[in-house]
């Protein structure tokens, strides 16, 4: 009998399994559907180029139907909830999807209104973001017009997606006053509710300094309790105040809302608990969760969601035949880290391997933790990779899912 | 593995100070793991999110982010820090003897 797989998120995470499960089964064997509550499939990466001009929305903005291949059926509406033990999800367009595999792909969304202040007198005049099409937008006009004056890049608190992208923007940001010879006007700082620069110490260190080279102030622990874009200051939850000409924040991230309204199906920020190495859902056995939307102890971004696919699918195929899991997937992380100048690093990941220096994906390969030309080139590559290779799920010659170990230098592990 | 005394306990800790075997806490070592971070005294408010941080770690393998202690402790986040002003997930995980909460990834 033909099996219904219903996919939530027409996304990274949604669009390409949908089109590898589409590869795997035959129409006969399942019917696969993607929901997702509009048609704009924005290539997140992007965002971080557009306050600079260096990227515009209509540049990385795609119909998200015309990402997925034949036989996939596409359904534009909001999810109202799912209902985990009829196996039915219900759509704000009041129709009503059942399943036999259900697919979480709907990412993470932004919650600037859980931040006191954030949202209030000065948000997208003096304060900003760059996470959302919008915001970056409206920031790049912003930045357009600076001249001088502290300029304050804030995290919230994690989780975030692409946990190196307000690095990126103050490297950037160090370039474009560079560019624009006025970097001797600007003071640029970055506040940060972690110890370090990152998350992981032989990459916090390395990029840390490089922060200290480009003269950007670091300000660690700093847990922004709340904003006041009138004042132009920040303030911590034990009492710090740290003061701004303009302020570019990235807000509290959540999953998705339905999520919430759905019964047993996220946690307390409505992520969806989730195996992570078999990416089936600790909820329900026919319940699947790829990308941003897990709770997996990982980085969420693409590179993540794309080396999933290749389990997730597996997996899927499995689960339907009544065959075991394949328990495969090690959390391999993979980003470039633009520094400016026309350079990037690269850093690669997993679970269980903090990001080394060496090379990648072998000893002749691309530098690790090092800036290079070569990098920022992979970086802008990407993009075409992106929607040729990544969505239409097709594996990248020379990169596999699970991280490579060779080329990297593991004696400065700490670990 | 550096290892510290409590309650006339020796207990394996990791370089911060943070347990790492959470079966070797007992209760009468917070009150000396509480002063070591500050905290003179443990108040029945302290204790609410002690317990419930051992609880929490019992359940998910890792202790909460103060941003999830906020939203499921039923205390809010301004009056954690002022419970711990050094950090709550940070400080109440040490005091409770769990490992410290991997939340940041």
């Amino acid at each position: 009998m033909t099996k219904r797989i219903v996919i939530l998120g027409g996304g990274t995470g949604g669009t390409l399994s949908a089109n590898r499960l589409r590869r795997v089964l035959s129409t006969d064997e399942a019917e696969v559907t993607v929901v997702d509550q509009d048609n704009e499939h924005v290539y997140q990466p992007g965002l971080l180029f557009v306050p600079f001009g260096l990227a515009h929305l209509e540049d990385i903005v795609r119909l998200r139907q015309r990402q997925l291949h034949q036989g996939i059926t596409y359904v534009c509406s909001a999810v109202d909830h799912v209902d985990l033990d009829a196996a039915e999800v219900h759509l704000e367009n009041s129709s009503t999807l059942t399943y036999d595999v259900l697919v979480i792909a709907t990412g993470a969304i932004l919650v600037p209104e859980e931040t006191e202040g954030l949202t209030g007198p000065g948000w997208m005049e003096k304060v900003f973001t760059f996470y959302s099409p919008e915001g970056a937008a409206v920031l790049e006009a912003a930045l357009a017009t600076f001249d001088g004056g502290r300029i304050v890049v804030n995290v919230v608190d994690m989780p975030i997606k692409c946990p190196v992208a307000p690095l990126e923007f103050c490297f950037l940001a160090d370039w474009y006053f560079t560019e624009r010879g006025i970097r001797d006007r600007v003071q640029l700082t970055y506040v940060t509710p972690l110890d370090g620069a990152f998350t992981k110490p032989v990459a916090s260190k390395r990029l840390g300094g490089m922060l200290a080279e480009k003269g950007i102030e670091l300000v660690t622990e700093f847990n922004t309790g709340s904003v006041d874009g009138a004042a132009g200051t920040l303030t911590s939850y034990d009492g710090r105040v740290v003061a701004f000409d303009l302020a570019v924040v990235v807000p509290l991230h959540s999953g998705a809302a339905y999520v919430g309204r759905s019964p047993g199906l996220g946690d307390e920020l409505n992520f969806v608990p989730t195996d992570e190495h078999t990416l089936q859902s600790k909820v329900r056995p026919n319940v699947f969760v790829i990308g941003d939307a897990a709770n997996v102890p990982t980085s969420k971004a693409g590179s993540v969601t794309h080396f999933e696919g290749e389990a997730l699918v597996e997996n899927i195929g499995r689960y339907l035949a009544g065959e075991a899991l394949d328990a495969s997937f090690d959390g391999h992380t993979n980003c470039f880290i633009e520094s400016g100048f026309g350079k990037a690093l690269l850093i690669d990941f997993n679970y269980d391997t903090e990001p080394l220096p060496g090379r990648y994906p072998s000893g002749v390969g691309l530098p690790l933790l090092k800036e290079s030309h070569l990098n920022h080139l992979g970086k802008l590559m990407f993009q075409w990779l992106y929607w040729h290779s990544l969505l239409p799920g097709r594996d990248i010659p020379g990169v596999s899912s699970q991280m490579p170990i060779h080329g990297k230098k593991q004696e400065l592990s700490r670990s | 593995m550096p290892s510290a005394t409590y309650a006339r306990r020796t207990v394996t800790v990791n370089d911060e100070g943070f347990f790492e075997e959470p079966d070797q806490w007992t209760e009468e070592m917070a009150p000396e793991i509480a002063r070591t971070a500050g905290i003179d005294e443990l108040s029945e408010q302290h204790w609410r999110i002690i317990k419930f941080m051992r609880a929490e770690y019992a359940e998910k393998g890792t202790g909460p982010t103060v941003r999830v202690l906020g939203k499921t402790s039923g205390v809010s986040i301004k009056e954690l820090y002022e419970l711990f002003p050094k950090g709550p997930a940070k400080t109440a995980a040490k005091i409770a003897g769990i490992p410290k909460p991997r939340g940041c990834i």
